[in-house]
């Protein structure tokens, strides 16, 4: 290998692809069977952290950055003036074998710029899976991005080599794509989605007949949309998560928040903050609806289009439905618990197990580990006179709010302070 | 009168077995464990030491067992490898009350010992995951991946397999250079071995040539993957502590 033209190509190929958001390397089932190289059974690994703070599992990296498209948002965009690279087929069979073998990785997450066309890039993608399971025998997590009008056939090969498929529907509405990525159509992006939700379940049918039956996308796919580049409402955003969520069974939606990089006047301008307190409450309804048992819409409707910057979106839901509370946490329901304001899932399940020991006042939660900072309003405990039901709700508001540390604080005040 | 008894043990977990033996066997209330090795304090304790025996340790053990469920199996040899100092009494407190008890204990995440070893339990899984993680392998002339490695806690047990598993078709030692003994893995089985002297992580003369190379690419992927304004520094640190940096490539 010519290490210094490698070294160039890796600098250029992972800064273009580090906006794609997913590094999630669970969920598959593939196991080291045949003494080979990986495994990608079961929870997924972060070997290290950006600076930025997030998640390094994968590497993730284009084949090339040449692309035929126009995307306004994208920095491999055709009309942008940047310096341009591809790896060839063993080029990137080499780094992950080589990365993966030093347990830098839990696998490859790999997407490309469009040349030529759909299919010939497609191509190229899927043999580089190929090449990885069957003459490496690697085991190892594989991310394809499916390019947006791949055909069914090579959809299909794509499945049977990577665990996890994703088309990124780019932006949450129709009418945001055909401002901002004239050259794309929300049809080529659900016609592979739905190629790839019909073959899973053909192969989970398979596989009661036969446990040969080979993995076919065991991770199931994902989509990411960008937020903040082109207007949309927090509803928009949401319901189309549910639509996709709903309709093609994804395992996950990504939300992006858009990173000003173009000058282009249809976006924000360079400088503008990243939205990153907003991405963060659109994961957090995210979670809600597929764990907490909400539904999108209780969050977010056309009376609360937006979800609330300053506090996370189940205390915005609890304030405004002072009827449901207070939950008693000995006698309630675990879905009821699920909606307490500052209990999450694993302490839910916590007060249920420890409350037929006795009766839980608000110091066994304590004990428990349970932060009751935020909770304590919203619950009965066998303490005598905790709940301080006799408050209006913006009183709540209030003290649930000065008591409030969150990671978010400052960059909340300082992105308030905008409007 | 309860005279405080110290019961010195090897700080092998039969050992340990064995101090629980010789509670129940002479009915001692008022005790304090410790390793061979640690200090004693106690001027007017009564000091006994505790001689490992195989047989009693198998019937305190299989005692254990008959009580226990597999969460509190668990916890019993999690907590030991935490070999944090004293936590040899709330594993005892724990057995105590497992056997005490006629119902299942594990679920009373309120009672002070249950929690505690939860505590514990979850301190340890998380080292453990870490390493998983944090294991950076360097490849060695003679073709062996090495990695060295400082874990809080005697985590080494808890990550064979993973390992075994994962790199079935390689040579690896993973060593943990605070208690001076690693895994070897030959492509067939992984055992326990001492190092004379244990390679230091920037040693570039046992290394392969390729072995730097790639060190260059793996940290020039992880300086472009970041995205500067979205900068977050504490985040940073919170999920990778200053503490593990001196073995991780990306840091050196």
């Amino acid at each position: 290998m010519n290490w210094e033209k490698i070294v160039d190509k890796l600098s250029i190929l992972s800064d273009a692809a580090k906006y794609d958001v997913s590094c999630a390397s669970s969920g598959s089932k593939r196991s080291n069977t045949n003494k080979g190289l990986g495994d990608a059974r079961g929870m997924g690994i972060c070997h290290t952290y950006t600076e930025d703070g997030r998640c390094v599992s994968l590497l993730k990296i284009l084949l090339t950055n040449h692309c035929i498209f126009d995307c306004a948002y994208c920095t491999s965009r055709k009309s942008n003036d940047i310096k341009r690279a591809a790896f060839t087929v063993q080029e990137v069979v080499d780094l992950t074998i080589n990365f993966y073998r030093r347990n830098y990785i839990e696998g490859l997450f790999l997407s490309s710029g469009i040349f030529k066309d759909a299919d010939f890039t497609m191509e190229r993608l899927v043999s580089i899976a190929k090449k990885l399971r069957t003459e490496h025998k690697f085991n190892g997590y594989i991310h394809l991005k499916a390019i947006p009008g791949a055909s069914k056939e090579l959809m299909n090969l794509a499945a049977l080599y990577a665990d996890r498929l994703s088309v990124n529907i780019e932006l949450p509405t129709i009418e945001g794509l055909k401002e901002l990525a004239p050259d794309k159509n929300r049809a080529d992006m659900e016609r592979p989605m739905n190629d790839l939700k019909t073959g899973i379940q053909i192969y989970k049918e398979e596989k009661k007949k036969s446990r040969f039956t080979p993995l076919f996308a065991p991770a199931g796919q994902s989509t990411q949309m960008v937020v903040g580049a082109s207007g949309e409402s927090d509803m928009q955003i949401l319901y189309t998560a549910k639509y996709f969520y709903q309709k093609y069974h994804l395992k996950r939606v990504y939300y992006s928040g858009y990173v000003p990089i173009s000058t282009d006047t249809r976006l924000p301008a360079i400088g503008t903050a990243v939205p990153m307190v907003r991405e963060n409450r659109l994961y957090q309804t995210d979670w809600l609806v597929r764990f907490y048992g909400f539904k999108v819409e209780e969050i977010v409707n056309p009376n609360f289009p937006d979800l609330e910057l300053d506090k996370d979106p189940k205390l915005a839901w609890a304030l405004r439905h002072p009827e449901f509370f207070p939950v008693d946490i000995n006698t309630a329901e675990l879905w009821k618990i699920y909606r307490v304001p500052g209990i999450g899932v694993q302490s839910a399940l916590k007060i249920v197990k420890a409350r037929n020991f006795q009766k839980l006042r608000l110091d066994h939660l304590k004990q428990l580990g349970i932060a009751t900072n935020r909770a304590q309003y919203f619950i009965r405990t066998a303490s005598p006179m905790n709940f301080q039901a006799e408050l209006p709700s913006k009183g709540i508001e209030q003290l649930v709010l000065s008591n409030y540390h969150g990671k978010y604080k400052n960059i909340v005040q300082q992105q308030l302070s905008l409007f | 009168m309860n005279l405080l008894k110290i019961l010195i043990y090897d700080g092998s977990f039969e050992g340990l077995l064995c101090c629980i033996f010789r509670i129940y066997e002479q009915k001692i209330l008022v005790f304090k464990i410790v390793k061979k090795n640690e200090p004693l304090s106690d001027l007017f304790a009564e000091n006994i030491e505790i001689h490992t025996d195989e047989v009693r340790a198998q019937r305190v053990w299989s005692g254990i067992q008959r009580k226990a469920g597999k969460i509190s199996i668990e916890r019993i040899l999690m907590a030991f490898l935490s070999e944090i100092q004293g936590e040899e009494h709330t594993i005892i407190r724990y057995v105590q009350y497992l056997i005490d008890s006629k119902r299942n204990i594990e679920d009373n995440l309120s009672h002070p010992v249950v929690q505690r070893l939860q505590d514990v339990v979850k301190m340890v899984n998380r080292e453990r995951h870490r390493m998983k993680a944090f294991v950076r392998f360097q490849l060695l002339t003679d073709g062996i991946y090495y990695s060295g490695i400082e874990p809080d806690f005697n985590v080494l047990p808890l990550i064979k397999d993973h390992f075994a598993h994962r790199y079935a078709d390689q040579q690896w030692i993973i060593y943990d250079l605070r208690r001076n003994y690693g895994l070897y893995y030959d492509l067939k089985t992984v055992s326990e071995m001492e190092l004379e002297i244990a390679p230091k992580a920037n040693a570039n003369n046992i290394f392969q040539e390729e072995e730097i190379l790639y060190q260059e690419l793996w940290k020039k992927y992880f300086k472009h993957t970041n995205i500067e304004s979205r900068k977050n520094t504490a985040l940073h640190i919170r999920h990778v502590p200053k503490r593990y940096w001196k073995y991780l490539t990306e840091k050196m």
